[in-house]
C-alpha cells in the first residue's frame, strides 16, 4: 500500500490515492489534497461540503453520494459540480481523507 | 394473545412475506393484514419486453388480493405515515391501524420530476421509460414508428430497480431493430453515471464486451444533470451533452413518501435502514424490512426479495417468540440478463462474491455469465414460477436463499 506525507505526516493510501484510515486526516492537509484535484483555493462553500463528508462518514461510516449531498450538504447538486468540477463525491471526499463513496450495486 | 402483523405494501415482497408469515403463524398466533393503495400486481419483470412487442401490458397485472393465502387480510387504503411510538399506522384519512409487527415492503418510487426538464416539453413524446406500464405501452407506439436516427438509453443515478435492466434493453433494442431490417440507420448509446456498464469487475467485463459487439457506444462517469426533450440532449453536470432523437431514461428513484413522513423510518431518499443480515429495520426492533424498500447494499431487484423472504418471516416468529434473530441474509441476487435473439446470461452474487462463472445453482446447472438459451427459457419460466410458487411462499426446488458457491469458479486466494 502505498504512502504520501501531507504537511509532514506520512498517510496510507489506496491506488486511487483516498485515505485508508480517516484518522490520519488533519484540516491543514486538505488545500494540498485539493490541490492535487485542480482546486487552487479552498472557499468557505468547500470547507462547508468537506465538513459534511466528514461528519457523514463519521456518524454512518460511508460518504453520502452526489445526491444526498444535494439534498443534506445545504450546497445544491449544481453548485457541488461548479465546486468539484471532477465529481462532486469523489474529490470531496478524497480532500476530506474518507474513503471513496461505495458506488450503489 | 393474537399478534397484529401488518404489512405495507402487497407487491413482490409484502406477498411472499405475508404469505410466508401465514403458512409459520396459526390464525391465533396472527392475525395479518397487507394494506395496498390499488389492487394491481405488475410482474414488473415483463416491462423490458412490452417496447418490443414482446409482452402485452395486460398480460402482466393481476389482482393484488388473489394472491395472498386465506387468512390474510388485503386492506386498499394509502398510508399517511407511521407512529413508530404508537405502533401504530395512519392510514391517508386518519384511520389508525395498530401492530405488534411491521413489515416495510413498499418498494421504490419512480421521482422523474426530480430531473431538471424529464418531465418538461417531449415527456412521453421523445423521452421515456420503460419502468412504467404506462411508459413501456407509450415507448412501444413510438419504437414501432423509429425508422432512424440517435436513441440515448440513459441511468441518471443510482440506486435503481434491476440495474440490469437498462443494459437488456439495449441488447433487446438491437435485435429490435435488426428483426425490422433498420439497425444501421439507428445509433444506440447506453449512458451511465457509472464508471463502467457495472459495477462488479467481472460481469462488468462481459457486459461492455456485449455492448462493443452489439454496437451500442458507451457513455460513462455521464452524471445526467438537464434532460432537454426539446432539443434532444441529455446535459451532464460537468457540462458534457449526448443529442437523441428519442431518450430512454431510468428516472431517480426514491422510497415512499409516507416513509418521509414518519420521523425516525428513514434516510434522505426516503429508504428504510436495516441490518442487511436479519432484515430488523434500525428504526425499530418491531419493524421489518423487506425489498426495494430497505437500504442495504443489495441491488433492488425481486429475487433480493424472494431471497429475503424466507428469512424475514422466521425473524418475526423469533421476534414475536422473544428468541434472537437469524442473522443470515447474504445478499443473495439473482438476475437473467437478456441478450437478444431468444438468449440470455444468468448472474448470481451476494454481498461477498460478486457474479462469476460457472454453472447454478450447481455443477449441472444454468451456465453462469455465458449467454445461452437455456437462460432465456429460463427467463420465461421465471413468470409462472413468479405468480406459483415465489408469491404464495413455495419453496423453488434447488435455489435457496443462501448463495450456491458449488458450480461457480472461484478465484483462487
Amino acid at each position: 500500500m502505498p504512502t504520501v506525507t501531507y504537511a509532514g505526516t506520512q498517510v496510507a493510501v489506496n491506488d486511487e490515492g483516498f485515505f485508508t484510515d480517516p484518522e490520519q486526516w488533519r484540516e491543514e492537509m486538505a488545500p494540498l489534497l485539493a490541490r492535487q484535484e485542480g482546486i487552487a483555493d479552498l472557499s468557505e462553500r468547500h470547507w462547508q461540503v468537506i465538513k459534511f463528508m466528514r461528519h457523514e462518514y463519521e456518524t454512518k461510516g460511508t460518504g453520502p453520494t452526489v445526491r444526498v449531498l444535494g439534498k443534506t450538504s445545504g450546497v445544491s447538486v449544481k453548485e457541488l459540480y461548479q465546486l468539484f468540477p471532477k465529481g462532486p463525491a469523489k474529490t470531496a471526499a478524497k480532500i476530506a481523507g474518507i474513503p471513496k463513496p461505495r458506488g450503489c450495486i | 394473545m393474537t399478534k397484529r402483523i401488518v404489512v405495507l405494501g402487497g407487491g413482490t415482497g409484502g406477498t411472499l412475506a405475508a404469505n410466508r408469515l401465514r403458512r409459520l403463524l396459526g390464525r391465533d398466533a396472527a392475525e395479518i393484514t397487507v394494506v395496498d393503495p390499488d389492487d394491481e400486481h405488475v410482474y414488473q419483470p415483463g416491462l423490458l419486453f412490452v417496447p418490443f412487442g414482446k409482452a402485452g401490458a395486460g398480460s402482466l397485472i393481476r389482482a393484488r388480493h388473489r394472491q395472498f393465502r386465506p387468512g390474510v387480510t388485503f386492506r386498499r387504503a394509502a398510508v399517511d405515515r407511521i407512529d413508530l411510538d404508537k405502533n401504530e399506522v395512519v392510514l391517508a384519512g386518519g384511520t389508525p391501524v395498530g401492530y405488534d409487527v411491521l413489515v416495510v415492503a413498499t418498494g421504490a418510487r419512480l421521482v422523474p420530476e426530480e430531473t431538471e426538464g424529464l418531465t418538461g416539453p417531449g415527456w412521453m413524446e421523445k423521452v421515456f421509460t420503460f419502468y412504467t406500464l404506462d411508459g413501456a405501452v407509450a415507448l412501444e407506439r413510438a419504437l414501432s414508428q423509429f425508422t432512424g436516427g440517435r436513441i440515448a438509453v440513459a441511468v441518471l443515478d443510482m440506486p435503481i430497480k434491476c440495474p440490469v435492466a437498462p443494459l437488456e434493453f439495449c441488447f433487446l433494442a438491437d435485435a429490435y431493430f435488426r428483426d425490422r431490417g433498420i439497425r444501421d440507420k439507428v445509433d444506440l448509446t447506453y449512458v451511465t453515471p457509472l464508471d463502467g456498464a457495472f459495477t462488479k469487475a467481472v460481469c462488468n467485463r462481459e457486459l461492455s464486451g456485449l455492448l462493443a459487439d452489439k454496437g451500442v457506444s458507451l457513455v460513462t462517469e455521464f452524471n445526467t444533470g438537464e434532460v432537454d426533450g426539446a432539443g434532444g440532449r441529455l446535459v451532464s453536470y460537468d457540462g458534457r451533452a449526448v443529442g437523441f432523437d428519442l431518450a430512454v431514461v431510468i428516472p431517480l428513484h426514491s422510497g415512499q413518501d409516507y416513509v418521509s413522513r414518519s420521523p425516525g423510518l428513514g434516510d434522505e431518499l426516503g429508504f428504510v435502514p436495516a441490518d442487511q443480515r436479519t432484515l430488523q429495520s434500525k428504526a425499530r426492533p418491531n419493524v421489518f424490512v423487506i425489498g426495494d424498500a430497505a437500504d442495504i447494499p443489495t441491488s433492488k431487484a425481486g429475487s433480493v426479495a424472494h431471497f429475503a423472504g424466507e428469512i424475514v418471516a422466521r425473524n418475526i416468529t423469533r421476534y414475536l417468540a422473544g428468541e434472537p434473530l437469524d442473522a443470515v441474509f447474504d445478499g443473495h441476487t439473482n438476475c437473467f440478463i437478456e441478450t437478444g435473439s431468444r438468449k440470455a446470461l444468468l448472474i448470481d452474487f451476494n454481498y461477498d462474491t460478486e457474479p462469476l462463472t460457472g454453472h447454478f445453482p450447481g455443477r449441472f446447472g444454468l451456465p453462469l455469465l455465458r449467454q445461452s438459451r437455456l437462460n432465456h427459457l429460463g427467463k420465461l419460466a421465471f413468470r409462472w414460477l413468479y405468480w406459483h410458487v415465489l408469491l404464495p411462499g413455495r419453496e423453488i426446488p434447488a435455489v435457496h436463499s443462501r448463495m450456491p458457491a458449488a458450480g461457480k469458479h472461484l478465484p483462487s486466494r
